[in-house]
Order: structure tokens, then sequence, then C-alpha cells
């Protein structure tokens, strides 16, 4: 096992093993955390797609983590008053299956992104970075002004949407699913690292020139990045509505696209365990600092400030030396 | 609805693109001379606004206020800039929007401890006070009327600024060369500090003026502040008449389409849905004028490089 094998492997123990002790010793809260560290860390592992491996600085992905949300929470939403979500051309019943919710979810995210992503990449740099704020923006707005879904205060889910099997009221086999939905999305972007198609990606990154020379669209790489970063991240939106019972326009907010970035730098951006890791130490700092002052995200902006200017690499960086090239 | 509540509402427009305009000159001049994106911009906006609003309530004159909220703001412009900002020219964007989105945490976090999280409020100087009738019979507050006089007259200060004094050429050198303005011998660490402190100045004169309207209270930047880059990438990054073109119509296009679109949605839908309709639409409305231009024409309006 390679030293960042073994990192990882740690990084997976610790958090189902806060869950389990937290389970055991009968403090929810602890439980409560790492769903919401695992979470986190799968709508990392999305960016992480875009961001990491495509070196496509979207500063917009709170758009498709609010998205999901939002699919969740909608769906929940026509489920509890029994109102259809759609009457006409077909009957669309509102659900709270998670089974359905999921790929809706998906659906919609991976849409969003394929029309946000056609129009975005075709700018590069700062520009890039602007447009996709731009985009989360206007459905950040949308959501605060349109009142069908509860407005500016949000949309509560009454009881977590359910699972075949499971139940998803209870603390540590809401943990389980998300865990292993956060399992699935990190071995899925490691399949797709080192597929001919993460090649591609990675090349494009360093040097696009080149890899449209032999004959690669480059474009087309990146928006299809971008679509499966896009979907990944909406998934984890419609598991962080379920685990808060609640959605609201906070979630599609810039701040949010920009402590997904902070965790995935946090982290280490381009491993693959690194926005898990990131995530885990943003909730870990939230509490701990949040418990030694209630200024802690000066304290946080401090750290970050010093982990940009001085450790590049982030903790997977810290703690597994650099990354491997080729 | 009446011609005298659209020209109110052209006033308000252009109040508001001038205040963009404050905001949005000085984050240009810092892309176009040293390349870099400053998420910290609407920090030193909201220090100009308590800066302000302390020594305004302190003193009881707005206008030491107003000399108080430049000062204080470049000063603080200045101080990131030789702490911080200059160690982010020669990295690559992403690391100079985490660090700077790591000092609007400092800066905003570090204001809440000082002032706590109730907002301020500051009063307009007497003098402006009030309204005034304007031509056509038309009762319009006077002290929005000074800002769009002020904000006109920064405007053409700033232009001279640029193209008519010695610091301007060398802004300018800076912009299109600055290893060789290096080599000719001009201090460009101290011309990069300078500029930086002359937008941050800019930006909290705009918030001076501004908390007058609005609370002063912390968080009131950033949602200037993502403004302000909607109008840089519409003017042209880098391009200071781009960012007066860019924040008029974004101004114009934000008031109007508020204002505009719920009354013609009212045409065809039930008055409550034309009112949500038209709300949502409205302030979706810069955003997707932004997108359009970058289609188009990615460089901006007057953006010359690609």
């Amino acid at each position: 096992m390679t030293r960042e094998g073994a990192v990882n492997a740690v990084i997976l123990a610790l958090l189902a093993a806060v869950a389990l002790a937290g389970a055991a010793g009968d403090r929810p809260f602890l439980v409560t955390l790492a769903a919401k560290v695992a979470i986190l860390g799968l709508a990392g592992v999305g960016l992480n797609i875009a961001l990491g491996f495509g070196g496509l600085v979207s500063f917009g992905h709170a758009a498709f983590f609010g998205l999901g949300g939002y699919v969740a929470g909608i769906l929940a939403s026509h489920a509890q008053n029994y109102e259809p979500v759609a009457e006409w051309p077909i009957t669309i019943a509102g659900t709270q299956e998670m089974l359905i919710i999921w790929p809706a979810a998906l659906a919609a995210c991976a849409l969003a992104a394929a029309v946000i992503g056609a129009l975005s990449l075709r700018t590069s740099g700062i520009f890039f970075i602007m447009i996709t704020l731009a985009f989360a923006q206007m459905l950040y707005y949308f959501a605060i002004s349109w009142p069908a879904y509860g407005g500016e205060d949000g949309l509560p889910i009454y009881l977590r949407n359910a699972f075949p099997g499971l139940d998803t009221m209870d603390g540590l086999q809401f943990f389980a699913l998300c865990l292993a939905a956060l399992v699935l999305g990190v071995g899925l972007s490691w399949r797709l690292r080192d597929s001919r198609f993460g090649l591609a990606l990675e090349a494009a990154r360093q040097n696009p020139e080149r890899v449209a020379a032999v004959g690669i669209r480059v474009f087309r790489v990146r928006l299809a990045a971008f679509v499966i970063s896009a979907a990944i991240t909406g998934l984890a939106g419609a598991l962080y509505a379920d685990l808060n019972r609640f959605v609201s326009p906070a979630m599609l907010s810039w701040q949010t696209s920009g402590e997904l970035i902070v965790l995935v730098i946090l982290g280490g951006v381009g491993r693959l365990w690194g926005p898990v890791a990131g995530a885990g130490l943003f909730v870990f700092l939230e509490h701990v600092l949040g418990g030694v002052s209630e200024y802690w995200q000066a304290l946080l902006g401090l750290m970050l400030l010093g982990v940009v200017l001085f450790a590049r690499g982030g903790l997977l960086g810290l703690l597994a030396g650099a990354r491997r090239h080729g | 609805m009446s011609a005298v509540l659209i020209i109110e509402q052209v006033l308000n427009g252009l109040q508001f693109g001038v205040m963009l305009f404050l905001m949005a000159a000085g984050l240009t001049l810092v892309f176009g001379v040293m390349g870099l994106i400053n998420l910290a911009h609407g920090s030193l906006y909201m220090i100009g606004a308590f800066a302000c609003a302390a020594v305004a309530m302190a003193t009881g004159s707005f206008w030491l206020g107003l000399a108080a909220s430049i000062a204080a703001s470049a000063a603080a412009g200045a101080l990131i800039e030789v702490a911080v900002i200059r160690r982010l020219y020669d990295r690559d964007h992403l690391d100079q929007v985490l660090a700077t989105f790591a000092l609007i945490l400092v800066f905003s976090e570090g204001t809440r401890w000082v002032f706590g999280s109730f907002p301020l409020y500051l009063d307009p100087p007497e003098g402006l006070s009030g309204a005034v009738t304007l031509p056509g019979g038309i009762d319009y507050p006077l002290y929005r009327l000074a800002i769009i006089v002020a904000g006109l007259a920064v405007a053409a200060g700033l232009f001279w600024l640029i193209g008519g004094t010695r610091l301007g050429i060398r802004i300018r050198a800076g912009e299109s060369d600055r290893e060789m303005i290096a080599a000719l011998g001009v201090n460009i660490a101290a011309l990069y500090t300078v500029v930086f402190a002359l937008g941050a100045g800019l930006a909290g004169l705009a918030g001076a003026m501004v908390g007058a309207i609005q609370s002063v209270q912390v968080g009131m930047g950033e949602p200037v502040l993502i403004l302000a880059f909607v109008v840089i990438v519409i003017g042209g990054v880098g391009s200071v008449a781009g960012a007066l073109v860019g924040a008029l119509l974004v101004g114009l296009t934000d008031t109007l389409g508020r204002f505009l679109l719920p009354v013609a949605f009212g045409a065809i839908l039930p008055p409550s849905e034309a009112m949500g309709v038209g709300s949502a639409l409205a302030s979706m409305l810069i955003y997707l004028l932004m997108a359009v231009v970058l289609i188009f024409r990615p460089q901006g309006l007057f953006g010359a490089r690609a």
C-alpha cells in the first residue's frame, strides 16, 4: 500500500469511527457531523473532477449543490402535500423515495451543467470563474424571488426521504447511506482519472494545444468532465437537503461555492480523497474553532491564507507527500 | 405608469451605476495592472462604510466621516497589498481567489468583533437631506442626486489621473508591459501599492456614500462586489472606460428591470403571478446580460485582449 493509500484508509476509518463512537456513546450530534463530512466530501469529490483533474476553476458549483437539494426538497414537498409536480402533459407525482429522487437530481444537474458548461467553456481564466459565478447567482436570485417553493425562507422536508430497507431518520443508517454514496463517488472519480478520458482531461489541463493537436476535442472532454462533476455535486446536494431536512437559497449562494473550493484546496486539489480530508478538516475546524471563539471564521481565514501562501498541496500534500505524476 | 416615475427610476439606476463604477474602477485597475482577482474588494467597501459611520457618530460630521472612510480603506488596502496581495501576483487565479476569499473571512469577522453584529446607521449630511424639485416637477432626494454628481466627478478625475498625469502614464505602462517599465527604473512594487490603495480608497468612498442610504453592516460588501465583477466583465477587464459604461448599463438594467418587468408581465399574467415571475426574472437580468456579453464578445465591450 502506498503512503497515500494508507492515509486514505485512515481518513475513511476515522470517519466511520467517529460515527460509530457517536452512535455507541449516544451522542447523535457526532453522527450528524460525520454525515455532514461525508456529504460535503462527496460534493468536493464532484468539484474536484472539474477543478482538480480538469483545472476548470468553477466558482459556481453551489448552483448544482443547491439544484440537487431543491430537486429533493421539491419532490418531497409535493409528496407531503399530495399535489402532483405537474399535471400536463403527463401527471408527475411527488415522491419521497431516494431511489427516484437521486436519478432526478443527477439528471437535473447534468442537464443544467450541460447548458452552463457549453456556454461557460467558451471562455477561460478569470472569465470562466466569473461566468460560472454569474450562472450560480442567477439560480440563487431565482430561488430567492420565486415564491412557489418558499423563496427566501427555504423549504422544509418534514421527514427524511426514504430508502428501501433503511430507517433514514436513524442517524447511523443515514450516515451509512451517505458514506456508501461517498465511496461510490470516490470510486467513480478514481476510475475516471485513470481512464483514457481522465488522461485526456489531465493533459488538456496541462497543455490544451497539444491535446487538440493529437486529435482530441478539448471542449468535449471538458464539457463531459464538467457535467459529471456537477452531477456528483448535485447528488451531494440532495443528501445535504435530507441531512438538514431543509433546503434554502443559502445552498446556492456564492459563499457555498467558495467553501466547496476551500475544502477541495484544504484537503489537496486533484487527490482522490483530498476533498474528503478537506471536508473533515473544515467541519472539525468549524466545531473546534467555533468552540474557541464565535469569530472562528476569521481564524479559518488566517489558516486558509497560510495554506495558500505557504503550504500548497493541502492536508494530503502534507501527510502523503507531493502528488505523483504519470 | 407615468413619465415621472420612469425618470425617477432612471435616476435611481444612474445612482446605482455610479456607485458600482467606484467599486469596479479599483477592481479593473488592479486586474489590468497586476493581473489579480481581488475578492476582498468588497471588504474595503465595508471598511469605508464602517469608518464613515464610526467617525460621523463620534464627531457629528458626515464630511469628516467621508474623509476617514477614504483614508481607512486606502490604508487597509495598502496594508493587505504589502502583507498578502504582493505574494499573489505570480500565482494562478485559483490561489488568488482563495487567498482573497480568506481575507474576506478575516475582515468580516474582524469587523463583527469590533462593531458587533447589529447594523449601524448613518445619516446623510444636513445640507443634502430632503428632496429637490427637478425641472418637470419631479421630487427627488437631494442626497441621491449628490451621489450621482460626486460619482461622475470622481470618474472625470480618474480619467484625468490615468490619461493626463505621470502616475497615469506609469499605470498604463504597467498594464501593457510590467517588465519593461521596471527595467526603465520605475519602482514597480511602490506603483502596485499605490494602484491598490487608490482602488481601495474608491471602494471605501462608495461604501461611505451608500452607507447613508442603506444600513452599515457586516457582509454589505459582497453583493456589491459580485455586481462589480459583472460590471468589469461586461465592460472589459482592465478598461476604466469600460467599467464606467458597464456600471451604468448594469445599474440601469437592474433598476429598470425590477420596475418594468413586473409591469410587463402584468399585461399577460394575473397580478400576483406577474409580480413573482417579473421580480424573479428581474433579479437574474444582469447575470443574463453578462452571460450574453461573454458569449458574443468574451473580451467585454471595451476589452482589447481576449
